[in-house]
């Protein structure tokens, strides 16, 4: 069982949000993270998916995929040299007598403070998913009153396209 | 021209070849009715939308066009989705248009407002909103497109009220179909072929376990000419019943939970299996990791999410069925001798044949009844059931003689199915006799279509097999449950001679198995009303073989 990123490209139409998600549901497919927003062309949207499961299952979901009528393109990105991206922001507890520690470790992850409350930060960061786990895991100590993250997006390197 | 939406929305059904339409009006169809009023495409007014969608679903099965209903949004909408959920599981290319309120109401919980295409997107191959009246055009054509290419199945198209009452400026022309997300295959993979045939010509206990897909695909020809040229011994599914003659010499019947003893040792003594238009279903494999254990498997199938879905095979070859089975055929040795491996299946053959013992309660063995259909239609009359015993004895007893003649709701197992399906069957093939093999249970689950046929003058035949019981769950009762019959006796029941009498239809009861030849000979004759014959059949009767659920299929329950 391992971590897989898929590019789908689908039709930028209302309810292939619901298609897909329906899919993964009714079939028991692990989604790790999906993020979906438009790309350079206006009638297309992109997905990316992480799914976990060994390869027979993720060459099922990219099959299962493949039927539904507004999907375009399903590529398998995982083993590509990738550009692949994340934004967590994170509110972190912050008495004055710890805000430098906490801003040290911002610094160090070449993250960045967004917003100062009288007791807290907003601390946002952005980078590959090793890198939001480990400054999650440094700020945990400080306690951490509250995290979003948007979930993976990917790009293959180089003059190739991803799809 | 200035058109309505819904007059165009007629012209472009027209266009598809569309004649015949189930349906049910309400309050948002009310503007495509009006249209349909003057309208030359044959409307059907069925009696609840259940059935005006396994009518077309029927209509589709058995002449291969894609099947269309109507039904109103809200209620009428989801009345369907059985319907549809069964022409899903069972690939049949129908499309169905559902009203919905206006537009500017949607999401409002409008008065019979149901978000129809949320509910069916799991159950359908691909659905629509329509957003303007200008793409009812392109939306007619792509649903027809994607209901009836690669792997069918049913699309639904939702027709918001005031878009089917906006008239706008309109000339008939051939939209272009473009989805860039959906291609129909062509061809298939050359070598695979080649590996294929190569396989076929070497194997010495080779095996075909057809399906549905091989009807879908129109490919019974194909399959015939495959198993003769090697004299290759054919098993098929429920959904595939029909694609290979019962009485052909290689016929092995049906594989399965329910398959005859020797199609199932066959599958577990063949070294090869040829899977064509199959998707390895639980009810056929059983145990999946003992199903034909020693055989190298090719499987043929259009949908590639078929391929090493259930099971692993060897030779996966994605395509219509027909163009592979043509591209192979062209690539295998004739051979003239039976061999070994046909006295072996020969040998299981006349030692457990299908059979059945004499009632104990002296009436009628229900295994008699589709025996006696069987004999007097010849084996050419469409057939279609409902689910339980009633289903299975007919995939056993009647002898199919051409494809799209067997219509069941094999995926689903829906109950009430066989009734509307019956009435889809006769109005597309008014030339062939059309008989119900039902259940007492079922029946009674769309009897109300009884209304349908008497309207129209459609003379089909349902033979109730009466058990008063839910027999088929009465038989897991007794086997697995240790004989507790909970809820399972259904002896309270209408008078069905009575109640097709209440509708029009004519009904008679039949008792003595002297009388079943006579009963069924009168019923034949009818050509202007539909018949209903109530066979009182032995109550405990069985369905045999039978291996249990996730057994191996050589694990078979029943006496040998
Ligand atoms: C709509 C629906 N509800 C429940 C079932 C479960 N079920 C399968 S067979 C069966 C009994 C059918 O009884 P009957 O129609 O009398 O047929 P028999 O088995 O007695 O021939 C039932 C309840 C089903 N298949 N479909
Ligand atoms: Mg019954």
């Amino acid at each position: 069982m391992k971590k897989h990123t898929l590019a789908v490209t689908v039709e930028n139409r209302p309810g292939v949000l619901t298609r897909v998600a329906t899919l993964f549901r009714r079939r028991g497919y692990n989604i790790e993270s999906l993020a979906v927003g438009a790309t350079e062309n206006p009638s297309i949207s992109r997905m990316t998916i992480v799914v976990t499961g060994d390869d027979k299952i993720i060459e099922q979901v990219s099959k299962q995929l493949y039927k539904l009528v507004d999907v375009i393109k399903v590529v398998d990105i995982t083993e590509e040299r990738l550009v692949e991206r994340e934004l967590i922001l994170i509110k972190v507890k912050a008495d004055p007598n710890v805000r430098s520690e906490i801003v040290q470790l911002v610094e160090i992850f070449r993250a960045r403070i967004v917003d100062i409350g009288k007791n807290t930060l907003i601390i946002e960061a952005t980078g590959d998913s090793g890198k939001m786990e480990a400054i999650e895991d440094s700020l945990k100590p400080f306690g951490i009153l509250e995290l979003v993250r948007t979930g993976k997006i990917a790009i293959v390197r180089g003059p190739g396209h991803s799809i | 021209m200035k058109l309505k939406g819904a007059e165009i929305l007629l012209q472009c059904l027209k266009q598809e070849g569309v004649d015949t339409i189930f349906g049910y009006p309400g309050g948002t169809v009310l503007p495509i009715y009006d249209a349909l009023y003057d309208s030359d495409i044959r409307h059907i007014l069925v009696r609840h939308e259940q059935g005006a969608a396994h009518a077309a679903d029927a209509y589709a099965r058995v002449t291969g066009k894609t099947g269309v209903c109507i039904a109103t949004s809200g209620p009428g909408a989801t009345n369907l989705v059985t319907g549809i959920a069964t022409a899903n599981m069972d690939s049949v290319p129908m499309v169905c248009f559902t009203g919905q309120v206006v537009s500017p109401l949607i999401g409002r919980d409008a008065f019979q407002e149901a978000d129809i295409t949320g509910i069916t997107m799991p159950i359908t191959k691909h659905n629509y909103v329509l957003e303007r009246t200008e793409d009812v055009p392109r939306l007619v054509k792509e649903a027809f497109y994607v209901a009836s290419t690669n792997r069918p199945g049913p699309v639904v198209v939702d027709l918001p009220k005031d878009f089917m009452e906006r008239e706008i400026e309109y000339e008939p022309y051939n939209s272009e179909i473009n989805l860039r997300g959906y291609r129909v295959m062509k061809g298939c993979n050359y070598g695979q072929v080649v590996s294929a045939a190569e396989l076929i010509n070497k194997s010495e206990r080779p095996v075909i376990y057809a399906g549905g897909g091989v009807i879908a695909s129109e490919a019974a020809e194909e399959l015939r000419q495959l198993s003769e040229k090697r004299k290759i011994p054919v098993t098929t599914t429920l959904m595939g019943m029909s694609a290979f003659p019962s009485s052909n010499y290689l016929s092995l019947g049906m594989l399965g939970m329910h398959g005859t003893r020797y199609a199932n040792y066959a599958i577990g003594e063949c070294d090869l299996l040829i899977a064509v238009g199959v998707r390895f279903d639980d009810r056929v494999t059983g145990k999946i990791a003992e199903f034909a254990p020693h055989a190298r498997i090719i499987h043929i199938d259009i949908d590639a999410a078929e391929i090493g879905k259930n099971v692993d095979v060897h030779i996966p070859i994605v395509g219509q069925v027909k163009e592979v089975l043509q591209a192979i055929n062209k690539r295998i040795e004739t051979i003239e001798e039976f061999t070994e491996w046909h006295q072996i299946i020969d040998r299981w053959k006349a030692e457990y044949p299908l059979r059945y013992g004499a009632s104990s309660e002296g009436r009628i063995m229900p295994q008699h009844v589709i025996e006696k259909i069987s004999e007097l239609t010849q084996g050419e009359a469409i057939i279609t059931t409902e689910v339980g015993q009633n289903q299975m004895w007919a995939a056993h007893y009647y002898k199919f003689k051409n494809p799209r003649s067997f219509v069941t709701s094999g995926g689903l197992g829906t109950m009430g199915f066989g009734l509307p399906a019956a009435i889809g069957a006769k109005v597309a093939c008014p030339d062939r006799p059309v008989i119900d093999i039902a259940g007492d249970g079922s029946i009674q689950m769309n009897i109300q279509e009884l209304g349908t046929a008497v309207a129209y003058k459609i003379p089909v035949i349902v033979c109730i097999l009466n058990n008063q019981y839910l027999g088929m769950v009465r038989q897991w009762q007794s086997l697995f449950y240790g004989g507790r019959f909970s809820y399972t006796d259904i002896s309270s029941q209408p008078d069905f001679v009575k109640l097709a009498e209440a509708y029009g239809a004519i009904g008679m009861r039949v008792k003595n198995t002297q009388e079943v030849d006579n009963a069924l000979r009168e019923a034949l004759k009818v050509t202007d009303r539909p018949v209903v014959i109530d066979f009182w059949v032995d109550r405990m009767a069985d369905v045999y073989p039978m291996v249990a659920p996730g057994e191996s299929l050589l694990n078979m329950l029943g006496e040998e």
